[in-house]
This record gives structure tokens, C-alpha cells and sequence, in this order.
């Protein structure tokens, strides 16, 4: 075992599988900055500074994967899929269905995603249940830097196209990059465990769509992803004060979803509360009530989510982007009624 | 162009202390160009502005106490603080700004439609860099205001940079001559010089207002704050012992890494390591190209600016006061 940050645990992942296979080539604005060691380890043919052109180089990372490559294309930040969103929606999410299952699109899209250090609502927004309506596309999203390498490395040796979502709180550079820019005055209350952790020396893949519980509890359950998930556990620890076990659950992938993880814990719970950054309706948290219905269980149901466009004012977003008191609040209510 | 400088060097101020937690995009280096189009412009024109959309802002005369509540996330800012300075919007002055690149070459078509039905001799002027000609929906916008014959103006304002990208290295061409193939007349110029951008604008604002269509205008400029405030690249340049040291670690293991690319091929990306390094420190300014001196330089009347920027700077100071005293208050209540 090693500790890296976050963000040194998704290069560290794509250096072995560059390494590996010739075919992963990187495609994005600005990487021969932002991804500067894999540039000069891997020189401009595998990463490749594009122009501001989103729906070119998406749309060319495609029809790249299916002829034979493995691009990682990136989208700076996720609010950038708009402009971009053709080569998702109705390219690489409907080539292997149109194609009779006989033809793969294994393109990684990483991004950036997420809020919290006043950045406003074009630029914080989480979306992946929005990007996880489309059928034919993967969603992950890592609240560590175990997973985050392990996940990316699972992304891109998938067959099929994945989103690999990194939360800006969590990864140290987006966060001096978009946030701080090298001052030292600000605290924008960065999780420790999700910031740097242990990682594995070699990588290995992690199964897609698989949850993992990361504590263990009888009367409710909290499931997130990504940021949620420590602000979860930290909500968990004031509920122990006041003889609550909460279990907590961190989805890892939005699709597939694990929900037979999830469905076992309401089993035993009867409640259930989802922490969701990014919007209410029509979302993971709707989902999940959802599949628990479909399955018969009976619960008890609380979602902690965005509804609502996320406010630039840095006072003003941490009012509505999930956090631990709300989760706590929640949680009692919940139990409560 | 004095009023936007001095605002701006008040907004940098502010996000050293923390006052602003996120990103800053500012205007300085691109006074000229905002001063040369936007004093031109009369009620019912409209502006769509991209992220650095502050100096037109001050210039087209948005409350500057207004804006710099917003920009501090006050809820008596412009945009009761939910905007930011990258979505800066004022009905009153039809401004509407976007922190998405190449959105305000849309944005100020439907402007222009719109000044076509409701406002006869009214136009709209786009804002954007030479990094977001590369965005589809900016080009649809030349061709499309150009069969449409709209009354717009698009102003390319080039720093050489896109984001943190030698803009060279991604576009193919001479942007001119691609906006010119759209059949609307282009002209570049040196945008540092208020002279030369007032004159070209004044006929192509003129061209629109008559309805002969749109213009294209690619000003030269300069970039002394980088892409953002805290921009990484110019940190190194400014702070090399500090910043490198932080950087040379992991670039080294990596550049010496077992497998990869040929020993030529990682020359060369070190070599583009260090000439995106150069291009930034060529971007701080060197006296002439400061576009507020040369504007000082061809005033006669050295007395009379002296009075003028004396009064600016008391009017910038006491509006800063009040916000910082507004702020704290907020922050108290």
C-alpha cells in the first residue's frame, strides 16, 4: 500500500494502462498543462491538446473507439457537456444498440464535477442522473483515492462508454485551479479521507456498478456518492450520539446502480435516506425510492438533494448543497413521522 | 477605461484577501477594445459578454457598487449575488453574459433579431475570445447573422491564449479571413490602441445600424492576469522557485518513466512545456503595451487627466468602502 491524494491516484491509474496499451490515447483542452507528467511521459501523439471544440472532439472520440483506440476524452468540467451533448446522447450511447451489439465504444469521459468553493451554477452542477437517463452509458463517481483509481482503470478497460466523474472538492488541483489559485486563506471543508488515502501499489479494476458499505448500522440507511458520501458519515457519527445506527452506503457508480447493496440494507432498516449533490426531481434519489417500490419493501423514504440552481454566493450554495446538519435533520425526521 | 482598470485592480484586491472564493476572470489588458466599441453604444443596443465581462460592464455603465456586491455573493449585488462575475446580467443595459465559451456569438443573434423587429437601428455586440472560434455554435453564429443580415458586431479579442493553450497550437487559419468567408466584413487591429479599435467599430456599428449586416473585428491584446486570477502557469513565471519546486517532483519521475514515448518525443513535449511558459511571460506587460498609458501618451491636456483620475480614484474608494463595510455586515447579521 501507498497514500496518494485523490488526484494522484486517477494519474497514477492511467499512467499503468498507458503503459499497458498503446491504444489509450488522452484527448482534452488544456492537458498538456493539466495533465503535464502524462504529457511528457507519453508525448503529443497519446495527449492531445484540443481547441474549445467539445462537440468535434467528443464527438471524435467516438468513432476514435470504435475504430480501434481507447481515448479518455475530457470535458474540462461536466456543465461543458451541453455544448457537446449530441456525441453522447445519440452517438455513443446508441452505436452499440444500432449496431446489433456488434460494434463497442470504449471511450472514457472524465470530468469534473461538483460544488462548494463558489464557483456558481454553470460551473458546479453534479448531473449525472441527468447524463444517467441516457440508456448505453456508465456513470461513475469516486468518493476516495482507492476507488478513483481503481474506478478509472475499471472505465477504461470497459468495453462500453463510462463517465468518470471527479469531485472538485476532492481533487486537490481543480480545487487551487478553479478555487483557491494559491491562496491560503480559504476553507471550503474538504473531506480528509476522500483529499488522500491508501491506494493499492498496482491497480486493479473494480467491478462496475458495484456499491461498497462503509458502515454498518440497523435503523437507517444513508446512500450517496462522491462528497455526499463523507458528509454522510460524518452525519452517521452525530446520529451514534443520539443512539441512531446509521448504515452508509456509497453508490460509487450512478449506472448501473447496485441496488441489490441498497435493497438489502432497507431490508434490514426500513428507512431510507438519500444524499444527492446534484438535482431532486427526476434524479438517483427519485431512483432509488423507485427500485425499492418495484421491489415490494416497505420504507420509509427522505432525499437530501438540489433543487434548485446553485447560487454563486459562496454563503448562499453551502445553504443548499448537501451537507451534514441537513443529513442529520433529515435522518431524525425521518425516523420521527 | 480608467474607471474599469482602477475596478478591477479593486476586484483583485479583494480575491487576494478572500473575499471571493471562486474563480476571477479579469478585463485588464483589454480596456481598449471595451472603451473603443462599448462608448459607442446608445440605449436598446445590446451586449452578450463572456467571462471576462466585468470592464464592458463598468464601461456601458452598470452601477460599479453592484457589481462588486456580486461579485462578493451580497445579496444587494447586481444579480442579488447568485450570478457572479461570469453571469453578469442588467435587463436595463440588455447585457447578458456566459461563462460557457463561444455563447455570447448566439446570444447576440438573438439580440439582433430582436433589435431587428423591436428596435429598428439597434444592435448587438459580441464579446469573445480568439479560443472560442473554435466553438461550433459561434461559427453558425457568423453564418447565420450574415444570410440574416443582423446588426451585430463581433469583437474577437485576441491574448494568443485559450485557457491555458497557445491558441496557435489549436487553431488552423487566419481568423479573419474565416470570417470574412462568411461574407462580413473583418479587420484585425491592435487593441491595445482605443484610437484605431473606436475607429474601426464606429464603421462597423454604422454598417449594422444602416442594416448591411455584420462586422467582424479581431483586436489584438495582451493577457497580464493569465486566464484567471492564481492562473498556475503565471504563478510559475511570477513565483518560479516556489512553484516549480512543487511541479519538477512528479514531472520528472513521470518524464523518466520505464515505458512511454520515445526519449524525442519526450524532449519535444518538455520542450512545449517551457515554450507555454515563455508565451506567459511574454503576456505582463511592458510599458507600451499597457493600453491605458498609450492612451495617456496621446492626451495633451496632462492636467486635465490628472483631475479626472484623482476623482475616480475617490469615487472607487469610497464605493469600496461601503461594500466592504456592506459585506461585513451581511456577514455579521
Amino acid at each position: 500500500m501507498r497514500t496518494l491524494t485523490f488526484a494522484e491516484a486517477i494519474e497514477d491509474a492511467i499512467a499503468q494502462a498507458m503503459s499497458e496499451d498503446p491504444n489509450i490515447i488522452i484527448l482534452g483542452e488544456d492537458v498538456r498543462m493539466l495533465r503535464v507528467n502524462l504529457f511528457s511521459r507519453f508525448g503529443e501523439k497519446r495527449v492531445i491538446n484540443t481547441p474549445i471544440s467539445e462537440s468535434a472532439f467528443l464527438g471524435a472520440g467516438v468513432t476514435a473507439a470504435m475504430a480501434g483506440l481507447r481515448p479518455i476524452v475530457e470535458i474540462m468540467l461536466i456543465d461543458f457537456i451541453g455544448v457537446a451533448i449530441d456525441a453522447l446522447l445519440n452517438h455513443a450511447a446508441k452505436t452499440e444498440f444500432f449496431s446489433g451489439n456488434k460494434w463497442k465504444v470504449p471511450m472514457v469521459v472524465r470530468a469534473a464535477c461538483g460544488g462548494g468553493y463558489g464557483d456558481g451554477g454553470q460551473h458546479e452542477q453534479a448531473l449525472w442522473g441527468w447524463l444517467a437517463h441516457i440508456p448505453g452509458i456508465n456513470i461513475v463517481v469516486p468518493s476516495n483515492p482507492s476507488d478513483a483509481g481503481g474506478l478509472m482503470l475499471t472505465a477504461i478497460e470497459h468495453d462500453s462508454p463510462v463517465i468518470f466523474l471527479e469531485h472538485k472538492l476532492l481533487a486537490d488541483y481543480w480545487r487551487d485551479y478553479l478555487g483557491s489559485g494559491g491562496r491560503d486563506n480559504l476553507d471550503y471543508n474538504v473531506p480528509p479521507a476522500g483529499e488522500k488515502g491508501e491506494v493499492p501499489d498496482k491497480w486493479l479494476s473494480i467491478p462496475l456498478g458495484s456499491a461498497s458499505m462503509i458502515r454498518e448500522g440497523t435503523d437507517i440507511t444513508i446512500a450517496s456518492i462522491g462528497v455526499g458520501v463523507h458528509r454522510a458519515l460524518e452525519a452517521a457519527q452525530h446520529l451514534e450520539s443520539k443512539d441512531i445506527s446509521a448504515e452508509v452506503i456509497d453508490l460509487r457508480s450512478v449506472a448501473p446502480l447496485d441496488t441489490t447493496t441498497v435493497l438489502n440494507s432497507i431490508s434490514k432498516t426500513g428507512h431510507l435516506l438519500v444524499v444527492d449533490e446534484d438535482y431532486k426531481h427526476y434524479g438517483l434519489t427519485g431512483e432509488l425510492a423507485a427500485i425499492a417500490l418495484e421491489n415490494l419493501l416497505r420504507l420509509k423514504f427522505g432525499r437530501v438533494s438540489i433543487d434548485q440552481t446553485i447560487p454563486y454566493s459562496h454563503s448562499e450554495e453551502m445553504k443548499i448543497i448537501p451537507g451534514t446538519k441537513q443529513i442529520v435533520a433529515s435522518s431524525l425526521k425521518l425516523l420521527k413521522d | 477605461m480608467y474607471r474599469s482598470r482602477l475596478f478591477e485592480e479593486q476586484v483583485v484586491q479583494i480575491w487576494n484577501d478572500g473575499l471571493i472564493t471562486g474563480e476571477m476572470h479579469t478585463g485588464i489588458g483589454e480596456e481598449a477594445i471595451n472603451a473603443g466599441i462599448v462608448t459607442q453604444l446608445v440605449d436598446g443596443d445590446a451586449l452578450a459578454l463572456d467571462h471576462r465581462g466585468t470592464s464592458p460592464s463598468i464601461i456601458r455603465g452598470v452601477d460599479p457598487k453592484e457589481l462588486l456586491l456580486e461579485f462578493m455573493g451580497h445579496c444587494k449585488g447586481l444579480c442579488s449575488g447568485m450570478g457572479g462575475h461570469m453571469h453578469i446580467f442588467s435587463k436595463s443595459h440588455l447585457i447578458a453574459s456566459s461563462g460557457i465559451v463561444g455563447a455570447s456569438g448566439p446570444a447576440a443573434v438573438g439580440f439582433a433579431i430582436a433589435a431587428q423587429h423591436l428596435r429598428p437601428e439597434k444592435i448587438a455586440v459580441a464579446f469573445f475570445g480568439e479560443g472560442a472560434v473554435n466553438q461550433g455554435m459561434l461559427m453558425e453564429s457568423l453564418n447565420f447573422s450574415s444570410v440574416l443580415k443582423l446588426p451585430v458586431l463581433f469583437v474577437c479579442k485576441d491574448s494568443g491564449m485559450a485557457i491555458t493553450t497557445q491558441s496557435s497550437q489549436v487553431t488552423a487559419g487566419k481568423l479573419v479571413e474565416r470570417a470574412m468567408s462568411f461574407d462580413m466584413p473583418a479587420k484585425e487591429l491592435d487593441g491595445t490602441d482605443v484610437e484605431i479599435v473606436w475607429e474601426a467599430a464606429n464603421e462597423a456599428i454604422a454598417d449594422a445600424r444602416s442594416g448591411k449586416g455584420p462586422s467582424f473585428i479581431l483586436a489584438n491584446c495582451k493577457r497580464t492576469q493569465g486566464h484567471f486570477l492564481g492562473d498556475p502557469l503565471l504563478r510559475i513565471v511570477n513565483e518560479p522557485v516556489k512553484e516549480l519546486a512543487r511541479i519538477t517532483g512528479p514531472l520528472f519521475k513521470s518524464a523518466v518513466s520505464f515505458s512511454g514515448a520515445s526519449l524525442k518525443e519526450r524532449v519535444r513535449s518538455l520542450k512545449n512545456i517551457a515554450s507555454l511558459l515563455g508565451k506567459t511571460a511574454k503576456h505582463r506587460f511592458s510599458g507600451e503595451q499597457d493600453p491605458l498609458l498609450i492612451l495617456r501618451k496621446k492626451i495633451s491636456e496632462q492636467e486635465e487627466i490628472i483631475s479626472i483620475e484623482e476623482e475616480v480614484n475617490k469615487e472607487m474608494k469610497g464605493m469600496v468602502e461601503e461594500v466592504l463595510r456592506m459585506y461585513e455586515n451581511n456577514n455579521q447579521g
